[in-house]
């Protein structure tokens, strides 16, 4: 029973009427992003991050992460009706879910992705519940050579899992890191970077970056990338899947809960790589793989589940560890660092209505959104009526203007846009902005213990190898950081294997 | 539309692979397999940039690279068990010089980057009314520039006609009005 109190007393937090309120504005906003192509859950965060100044760390976080896994749900929609994936995690829907629409099962295909989501990330909150406190127990010991190695590590997996070229996503991660430095050095109190400002002297703030390189860097860029225009269909028939579809799918929906869990712990890992390899796997596991691509029902459920899945289950080593294992945790991050909780091992024991009540969140959060896109998807069709020109001076006014009540002060404004041009070069050269904000976020981290460890091993770097945790975590840095240079020359070797073409197109939208 | 800057489809450092089709625009819009639609919409996407622009990016990387480095040095490095501020800084400066380097050698054929075309005008002309507004906004409030960079945004960059751009325009910025001037009380340099 000991277990069970705090979980219990995080649902009297979560059933707080402002508690309850901000989860459903997280889920709706999360819902319309999804809805609509162009800015992703990472941007919408980093937009909204100044409206978490004035609540409790928890109702932030509640909401936050409303907006992220809302995203998954929304993004379906457009994939299925449209064949416009509004989210990157919803690309692969798009195959089996826009030829269920053209075939008039457009309500099938919606209701199967809902309940699937529903389902996965259901799954994976009982996942979390029972497998989080078991992390943290463990990392309880993890002392600063341990976290040393977890950072640079999580650092090195989301730059090697992004999209395009590996080096340009380390060059950002490296970006990252320098930028973290900008301030006052914490164990000398000397000036570092600062070029005299006194703005700078106490270091760059996590969200003018975040809502510059996210946020407007991805509004500037859209603006050049003119989303073809949507055409808003009329009408969505019967959202309720037969029984026979339901049947057909619940093994998708078994396979993607497991798979979207495990794949979003990963770091690096998350939503969309989740959709990608359920895809696959439902393909290769079919008796007639012919049928995907022409309509088959697994093929929008299991990926619809294993990112919902993901979604939710890639908060474990945010909560659990203190590490965020994608570019959207990092702002999670981010957000609570702001509001004084530092996320770590210590979150369960030491604030545990903040811990239970965000993880019990997305439970009501995930009825929410299923009573969202079942009877209401409708409205959400209608949504898409909103043209992109409308929407792109709007959300860089709420950008401007909510980077300046969060000091009261220009510098932080134009901060915001000087990142927002960094953030539009970075996206157009082909380097991945994601890296960028997460090795921000861990820099300090990382300096701190990597100097605290050396201190202890008496400046021998070796020591890092004399305990096994560490030496586990840094002889895994190593396979990843070597592994693909190992096997691309293998690979040019071999004639070259069609792989298929969507896994690389996908580009990660943060 | 640009021919698609050649069509190498080297992957010198883990770029692009192979695509699957290239015939996909021949094809009934409805009647596409995955990889067909994966094609179509790598053909939609803004030409690749050449060589010279993976370059330029390269040296920028390497520039900042080794000017860290010198900023590092000269604030004294120290000893490992001893360090001085610099190292840290030092460490990092020395990796992103020599991913720089590496890219520069390397990467000259990726296609990741994106060629300026002249839908970049439209980024450019946001950021300039996005700086004028910063600029002005303490002076004059920001009523007035956030009504002017809605009109260019929607007229010029989205294309909206005049009618919806001058309602639009002025509801958004009478809502920005009411929401952070008269409900939350914020300190936005405002006019009226």
């Amino acid at each position: 029973m000991d277990f069970l109190n705090p979980v219990i007393n995080g649902f009297a937090v979560v059933l707080e009427p402002t508690n309850l309120l901000y989860c459903l504005i997280g889920v709706v906003i999360g819902m319309l992003i999804g809805v609509l192509p162009g800015l992703g859950p990472a941007a919408t965060i980093a937009i909204l991050l100044p409206l978490t100044y004035n609540v409790e760390p928890v109702t932030a976080i509640i909401m936050l992460a409303g907006i992220f896994y809302g995203a998954q749900y929304g993004g379906t929609i457009t994939s299925v009706l449209l064949r416009l994936p509004g989210e990157a995690s919803s690309v692969v829907t798009v195959f089996d879910g826009y030829q269920m629409a053209r075939q008039g099962k457009a309500g099938t295909a919606l209701g199967l992705a809902s309940i699937g989501s529903f389902i996965g990330g259901t799954a994976a909150i009982i996942g979390l519940t029972f497998l989080a406190p078991i992390v943290a127990g463990f990392a309880l010991d993890f002392g600063p050579p341990e976290y040393t190695a977890l950072a640079l590590l999580g650092i090195l997996l989301v730059a090697t899992i992004s999209s395009g070229a590996k080096a340009k996503a380390l060059i950002a991660a490296a970006l990252g890191l320098l930028l973290a430095t900008v301030g006052r050095d914490i164990f000398t109190g000397e000036s570092r970077f600062t070029f005299g400002s006194l703005q700078l002297a106490d270091g760059i703030d996590f969200v003018p970056i975040a809502m510059g390189i996210f946020g407007l860097g991805e509004i500037l860029y859209n603006l050049e990338e003119r989303h073809r225009a949507a055409k808003a269909p009329s009408k969505v028939a019967n959202v309720w899947p037969s029984r026979g579809d339901l049947r057909q799918a619940s093994g998708a929906i078994g396979r993607g809960s497991v798979l979207g869990f495990f794949l979003g712990i990963l770091p690096g890992g998350g939503a969309t790589i989740a959709s990608m390899a359920s895809y696959a796997m439902e393909k290769k596991r079919a008796k007639q793989p012919e049928r995907f691509g022409k309509g088959a029902p697994e093929g929008v459920a299991g990926p619809e589940t294993a990112n919902n899945a993901a979604a939710t289950s890639s908060f474990i080593p945010l909560l659990t560890l203190g590490i965020p294992a994608n570019a959207t945790m990092a702002l999670m991050f981010g957000a609570l660092l702001i509001q004084g909780v530092t996320p770590g091992p210590q979150l369960v024991e030491q604030n545990p209505e903040l811990f239970w009540g965000v993880v019990n969140s997305m439970y009501i959060g995930n009825i929410l959104l299923l009573i969202m896109s079942l009877p209401l998807v409708g409205i959400f069709v209608r949504i898409l009526r909103v043209r992109a020109a409308i929407l792109a001076p709007v959300t860089a006014l709420i950008t401007l203007l909510g980077a300046y009540t969060i000091n009261n002060s220009m510098f932080d404004v134009t901060l915001v846009v000087v990142f927002g041009i960094i953030g539009y070069l970075m996206k157009k050269f082909g380097f991945e902005p994601g890296p960028l904000v997460l090795a921000f976020v861990l820099g300090e981290l990382l300096e701190s213990s990597m100097r605290r460890s050396l201190l202890v091993f008496g400046g021998d770097p070796l020591g890092f190898f004399g305990r096994p945790i560490s030496a586990t975590l840094l002889v895994v840095f190593v396979l990843v950081a070597v592994l693909p240079v190992i096997r691309t020359s293998i690979a040019k070797r071999k004639p070259p294997v069609a792989a298929p073409a969507a896994r690389q197109d996908i580009k990660e939208k943060v | 539309m640009e021919p698609a800057g050649g069509s190498t489809t080297a992957a010198s450092s883990g770029g692009t692979a192979p695509r699957a089709s290239e015939d996909g625009q021949s094809e009934p819009v409805d009647e596409l397999t995955p990889e067909q639609l994966a094609a179509q919409w790598e053909e939609e996407k803004p030409p690749a940039a050449g060589p010279l622009a993976n370059m330029a990016s390269s040296l920028v990387v390497l520039g900042v690279g080794i000017g860290a480095v010198v900023l590092s040095i000269s604030m004294g490095l120290g000893t490992p068990s001893s360090p001085q501020p610099g190292l840290w800084p030092f460490v990092i400066s020395c990796v992103m010089a020599a991913l720089g380097l590496f890219q520069l050698i390397l990467g000259r054929h990726n296609r990741d980057a994106e060629k300026f075309t002249r839908m970049s005008l439209a980024p450019l002309t946001g950021l300039v009314t996005l700086a004028a507004m910063v600029a002005l906004m303490p002076l004059i409030g920001f009523e007035i520039p956030a009504l002017v960079l809605c009109i260019i945004w929607m007229r010029f960059l989205g294309g909206e006609t005049w009618r919806s751009t001058l309602l639009v325009s002025a509801i958004v910025v009478a809502a920005f009005y009411g929401i952070f001037v008269l409900a939350l009380g914020t300190s936005i340099p405002h006019l009226f």
